[in-house]
């Protein structure tokens, strides 16, 4: 596995932030999560952390860091440890009601990128997604790989109301709102299961690495993953895939 | 029980606040002055992270239905048990049907009241912190019946603290962030020199600044936040993430307040004014 130039940097006296080159890239992203697995083996309990597209930030939730020793032992440690990334990764069905009540941006975003809608359910429902971050609000996960052709601009005015679940396409990106929250995103369809329950064992099942496929419902199936996700029983379809 | 007669402009049950979860965007919360509420705990003899109610700005008024012990730290507000005033720091004994309520605000801008034993709130994710809407509700409210278990006898090791000192601090440590190294001499100066005033956009999330010092048009992928972490935004706006703040940001960021600092921005309001110091 390819070894890229990491940077050590300071963030307070409780945090220290692990860099790669400034580039969004599931290479990248390999190592990261590869160096992640390490750290949760080699250090101790009371630190969190936080993957994102190229970085990863090492926060203790007890006493300082020193940081120059951290920074060396840290270099040390991804340096030696070729341990290789296993060899498999997750990816999440989660389903996707694209119906005109749903997707209430469909046919403008369509019009704009001069397809039809099942078009573009067509291809936002046959491509597979990266999570390179979960952030901004509890499980809201920052998707990439998103095909240049059904790129769109932001919504000139943000709603001041986006329901839970709805699916957006923002610029290069395309996500899932896991709560109702003021958004700029163009609204397509919606995903009818919690991505963020604060009540289950594991409140959030995808994990930054993971990746995402879209999986196109009907309206009846669209009611019953609902009420199957609101008392807990819809098991997400789960498939490890060789990396 | 407590029961909320008038829940004040802004009050929640905050205890040290939700950990292990900001890889899933859970921001941490927890009490945004913890030094009033750890040397409350300390103060009842409570567990360190027990739960107490942060008030902000008006507070609330208060009817105790079972006998306790309270004491209260952070913002000067008026506080008054059955009509008499009262003080930060001291323990003092509560009968069932006493009523705590709240003044004028005289200093600060967040003030704490802790329980014997601390308040019990539903708990999500290891946490009683109230943050909407992993919690149920924002914040408390009218008529709304608190949690505690009731104790009718207690023997304080120290009866009263001295009073803090930070609420007058108009300074606030810092340190590097991992954009530090993006700042000019000149966006360094402006930084360490300017006085700065809070802006009227300030809150659990955040903190944002009215002055602005030179922007920049340095883009970074979305990557890690922390509590006290200063974000620069491309107009040159600074804005101090807080304790309900986002896990993850794509502005820079230049700066990393203290825990201190934190507390003592925690107790700031529209219009306060402030230095930064590097530590």
């Amino acid at each position: 596995m390819k070894s890229y130039p990491i940077t050590l940097k300071e963030f307070g006296r409780k945090g220290i932030l692990v860099e790669w080159p400034n580039e969004v890239e599931e290479a990248i992203l390999d190592d990261i999560i590869r160096f992640k697995s390490i750290l949760e083996k080699e250090l101790n309990d009371n630190i969190e952390l936080v993957p994102a597209y190229n970085s990863i930030a090492i926060i203790s939730n007890n006493g300082d860091f020193e940081f120059e020793k951290l920074k060396k032992e840290l270099l040390q440690l991804y340096k030696t440890n070729k341990a290789t990334l296993k060899k498999q990764r997750t990816l999440w069905k989660l389903p996707v009601c694209y119906d005109a009540e749903f997707g209430i941006d469909l046919e403008e975003v369509a019009f704009n990128l001069k397809m039809t809608s099942s078009e573009l359910i067509e291809i936002h429902s046959s491509n597979e997604y990266r999570v390179f971050g979960i952030g901004f609000l509890p499980g809201f996960m920052y998707l990439g790989g998103l095909p240049k052709h059904i790129e769109t601009k932001r919504k000139e005015t943000p709603r001041l109301k986006v329901v839970k679940g709805a699916v957006g396409l923002a610029g290069k990106q395309t996500g899932i709102y896991p709560q109702e929250s003021p958004g700029g995103w163009n609204i397509i369809g919606n995903c009818p299961i919690p991505i963020f329950n604060a009540n289950a064992e594991k409140p959030c099942f995808v994990s930054v690495g993971d990746k995402i496929k879209f999986e196109s419902i009907t309206r009846a199936e669209y009611e019953l993953h609902k009420i199957e996700g609101e008392v807990g029983i819809y098991k997400p379809e789960k498939i490890l895939l060789d990396a | 029980m407590l029961k909320v007669l008038k829940p004040g402009f802004f009050t929640t049950v905050q205890d040290c606040g939700r950990f292990g979860y900001r890889d899933k965007g859970v921001p941490v919360s927890g009490a945004m002055d913890m030094i009033s509420a750890s040397r409350l705990n300390a103060l009842l003899e409570n567990k360190a992270c027990a739960s107490v109610l942060e008030i902000t700005m008006t507070g609330p008024t208060l009817l105790f239905e079972n006998d306790t012990y309270i004491a209260l730290a952070g913002a000067l507000l008026s506080p008054t048990l059955n009509n008499e005033p009262i003080d930060n720091y001291k323990v003092y004994k509560v009968a069932k049907g006493d009523i705590l309520s709240y003044g004028r605000l005289e200093k600060g801008f967040r003030s704490y009241l802790a329980v014997k034993d601390g308040f019990k709130a539903p708990s999500m994710l290891g946490s009683m912190s109230q943050y909407y809407p992993l919690t149920d509700t924002k914040c408390i409210s009218e008529f709304q019946e608190i949690n505690f278990e009731e104790c009718t006898s207690f023997e304080p090791k120290i009866s009263e603290l001295k009073m803090d000192t930070y609420l007058d601090f108009n300074y606030l440590e810092v340190f590097k962030a991992p954009e530090y190294d993006l700042l000019n001499d000149g966006q360094l100066t402006a930084i360490f020199s300017k006085e700065f005033s809070i802006s009227k956009e300030n809150n659990r999330m955040a903190y944002q600044l009215n002055e602005t010092i030179e922007g920049h048009s340095t883009t970074i992928l979305t990557s890690a936040t922390q509590p006290g972490t200063i974000q620069l935004t491309p107009a040159g706006k600074l804005i101090i993430l807080m304790k309900d703040g986002q896990t993850t940001g794509g502005y820079p960021r230049i700066l990393q307040l203290s825990e201190e600092a934190i507390c003592v921005l925690a107790q700031k309001k529209s219009t306060d004014k402030l230095i930064f110091k590097m530590v």
